[in-house]
């Protein structure tokens, strides 16, 4: 196998790991606040990619109209979810929650697939048809927009969670939920704005992987597990720990791909990841927590 | 008094009346069951094999139906899981009492349905799935027919159809990561030893893969000069785009579990690229079978032209199965599973939409169709057309 192999290895696995990055960074961002994670994030990549066909394919709405209304309603999915499924568990200390978001990802996947059809689609895009030679491989615009999209977006949530507001009253609700109450933040409102926003980092991957892959009902589950998966390798506590965790299941996926064949790809990738866990139980880049007794 | 006992006694002789014209209402039905893919990416596959079967059935039963007696097609969706099917065909043999199965596109569904049906003793015709296990499944007597093309014949088929229209020398395989997908592969690496050429390296795609790039790569750098294909319309769907990222022209020949979806959708420009096998065109010249199921097709889903005609293969396999199955209850004279099989092997002739059977099952051979009336295809701006 060539170095050209590997450097397209390379770039493939920078793609589809940046998307697991992206769903990953909900997890991220709903842990990082409330200790809890959003199971349902599949089902929101799905939403966003179901709902950008339907209104840009199907409706003929203006793309930028069409993904910007799939983003809100993929937020206040988000936000419903931890309204119906997360808020009323952890009021009473229980950790049903859990079992809560994959129930509601699983009745949202199965509302989609009664209205939106058992058919996977396909998602046609421009950026596909824009291609060039780099370097002797084959490129196409949307395989490069789509690690960049995910590095960019975990940038924004990086600055933004030390530079505004908002990011910090985020941080203080991580913190001390008590504590920060009594500053006067509202913590149960923006706890939902963290599931808000879990909800449109998993519709961002939902559209951008749309065109590359299908879109159906059944679409985000893989993803949502695997993004899991990225987000515990890189650290769930840490932003760029889950982006680079997704990166490297991403490329790690493609490269054994590439040196071993398709057969043993998966059951290498995820023994892997064990095998990282039991070396650093906190992930690549989290930090050890201190318990203090 | 005596007028209100005249109404109870009148209401109870409506009701009895209508008990026994119920039952004999239900009596006058034969229900065939039909476990297929009804959703998910090969939902298709399944539309397409009701519609054959139920023109089949509607025809039949305009005429008389079988035994006096109508025929009625349960439906059960397997989502292309095993389980799902097996649970489906448990259900359709012991609550609905059906005479016998018909089977879907996925060759692994099938195979779980197998030794249910064997140890049944009900007929399972396979109308898609082409796995050679299926009917060859070691059993004695044996349940299992198949109108439909099978994986050994068809990968002999492929390799042939490489070499000829390709000048193939060193062909790469790219299969579903599925007992389909295994069996062809014995199925293919026979067939390139058989026809003297090597194979340039097997690469698997997974059901949920996004990129398949790497395992091209890999088949690229091997000196593959042709691909083929065994996957559903799904996975061989995310093959040709990777195939197209990479910039890379190499052909394509398929199986045809593509056609059991949307691939042209979901591929775009470059499904036309796929050469792929097929059991019957309805682009083939007119014969009074096809006519009539042209005008059904029309009339009951609006079907105007073939090339509207969605996984033809599908419609063509399962009516003429559906006829071969009647003429049988009809020539055992009864709807016990045994009797059926045994007439399934004794039938003489029939004149289908495929062709004209003539002993089309024997004992053990219990493939109606040979590699004589297989059919090399491709997508053509969304329907599917014989290669010129």
């Amino acid at each position: 196998m060539g170095l050209q192999e590997y450097l397209s290895a390379l770039i493939t696995g920078a793609g589809i790991g940046s998307m697991y990055g992206l769903v990953a960074l909900g997890y991220y961002t709903t842990y990082a606040v409330s200790r809890t994670v959003n199971f349902a994030q599949g089902s929101s990549l799905m939403l966003g990619a179901v709902l950008t066909f339907t209104l840009s394919t199907q409706w003929h709405w203006p793309v930028f109209l069409a993904v910007l209304m799939a983003l809100v309603l993929c937020g206040l999915w988000g936000y419903f979810v931890e309204v119906i499924a997360v808020r009323p568990f952890v009021k009473r200390n229980s950790d049903a929650w859990l079992m809560a978001t994959v129930a509601l990802g699983l009745i949202l996947e199965n509302i989609v697939l009664f209205s939106f059809g058992k058919d996977p689609r396909g998602q046609s895009s421009p950026l596909l048809q824009i291609g060039f030679d780099l370097g002797g491989l084959h490129l196409n615009a949307l395989q490069l927009l789509i690690p960049a999209a995910g590095f960019v977006i975990a940038s924004i949530l990086a600055l933004g969670m030390r530079f505004t507001t908002l990011g910090k009253s985020l941080l203080a609700i991580a913190q001390n939920r008590i504590a920060a109450r009594l500053m006067g933040i509202d913590s149960e409102k923006l706890i939902g704005i963290a599931f808000a926003l879990s909800g449109i980092f998993a519709g961002i991957a939902g559209i951008l992987i749309a065109p590359l892959y299908t879109v159906s009902a059944g679409m985000g589950t893989v993803f949502g597990i695997k993004a899991f998966a990225a987000a515990i390798l890189g650290g769930i506590e840490s932003a760029a720990g889950v982006m680079m965790g997704g990166l490297l299941l991403g490329i790690t996926e493609a490269l054994l791909v590439t040196a071993l064949g398709s057969t043993y790809a998966q059951m290498f990738s995820f023994g892997l990841t064990i095998v990282v866990l039991c070396m650093r139980p906190a992930g690549l880049f989290g930090k050890r927590g201190v318990n203090k007794v | 008094m005596k007028h209100s006992r005249r109404i109870h006694a009148s209401v109870a002789m409506a009701a009895l009346t209508s008990l026994a014209l119920s039952a004999s209402l239900q009596a006058a039905e034969i229900k065939v069951g039909l476990v297929a893919a009804l959703s998910g990416q090969s939902a298709q596959s399944g539309e397409a094999i009701t519609r054959g079967l139920t023109i089949a059935m509607d025809e039949i039963n305009a005429k008389g139906g079988v035994l006096g007696d109508k025929l009625v097609l349960i439906k059960r969706d397997d989502e292309s899981s095993p389980p799902k099917g097996v649970t489906a065909a448990r259900e359709l043999i012991s609550s609905e009492k059906v005479v016998a199965l018909f089977g879907g596109i996925d060759t692994p569904v099938s195979l779980a349905i197998v030794p249910i049906a064997n140890q049944n003793k009900k007929p399972f015709i396979g109308v898609w799935a082409a796995g050679t296990n299926i009917t060859k499944n070691g059993a004695t007597p044996n349940y299992v027919f198949r109108v439909s093309a099978q994986d050994d014949l068809v990968d002999i088929a492929l390799i042939k159809y490489a070499m000829s229209k390709y000048n193939s020398k060193n062909p790469g395989l790219i299969l579903v990561n599925n007992p389909w997908g295994e069996s062809n592969e014995k199925g293919l690496k026979a067939a390139a030893a058989a026809a003297n050429i090597s194979i340039a390296g097997v690469e698997k795609v997974e059901q949920a893969d996004v990129d398949v790039t790497p395992q091209l790569n890999r088949l690229k750098t091997a000196g593959a000069d042709a691909l083929i294909l065994v996957a559903n319309a799904g996975p061989g769907a995310q093959m040709m785009k990777s195939r197209e990222r990479m910039g890379w022209n190499v052909p394509v020949v398929s199986h045809w579990g593509i056609s059991g979806g949307r691939f042209d959708e979901l591929v775009g420009p470059t499904a036309g690229d796929v050469h792929f096998i097929q059991t019957y065109s309805f682009f083939s010249p007119p014969t009074p079978a096809s006519e009539k199921i042209m005008a059904e097709l029309g009339k009951k889903y609006g079907v105007k032209t073939a090339a509207d005609i969605i996984a033809p293969v599908g419609t063509a396999n399962a009516y003429d199965a559906m006829q071969l199955l009647a003429q049988a209850i009809e020539q055992a004279k009864s709807t016990d599973g045994d009797a059926i099989r045994q007439a399934l092997e004794q039938i003489e002739s029939y004149t289908g939409l495929i062709k004209t059977y003539k002993k089309p099952f024997a004992t053990p051979a219990h493939e109606a169709l040979a590699p004589e009336d297989y059919v090399m295809v491709r997508y053509d701006a969304g329907k599917i057309v014989p290669v010129k």
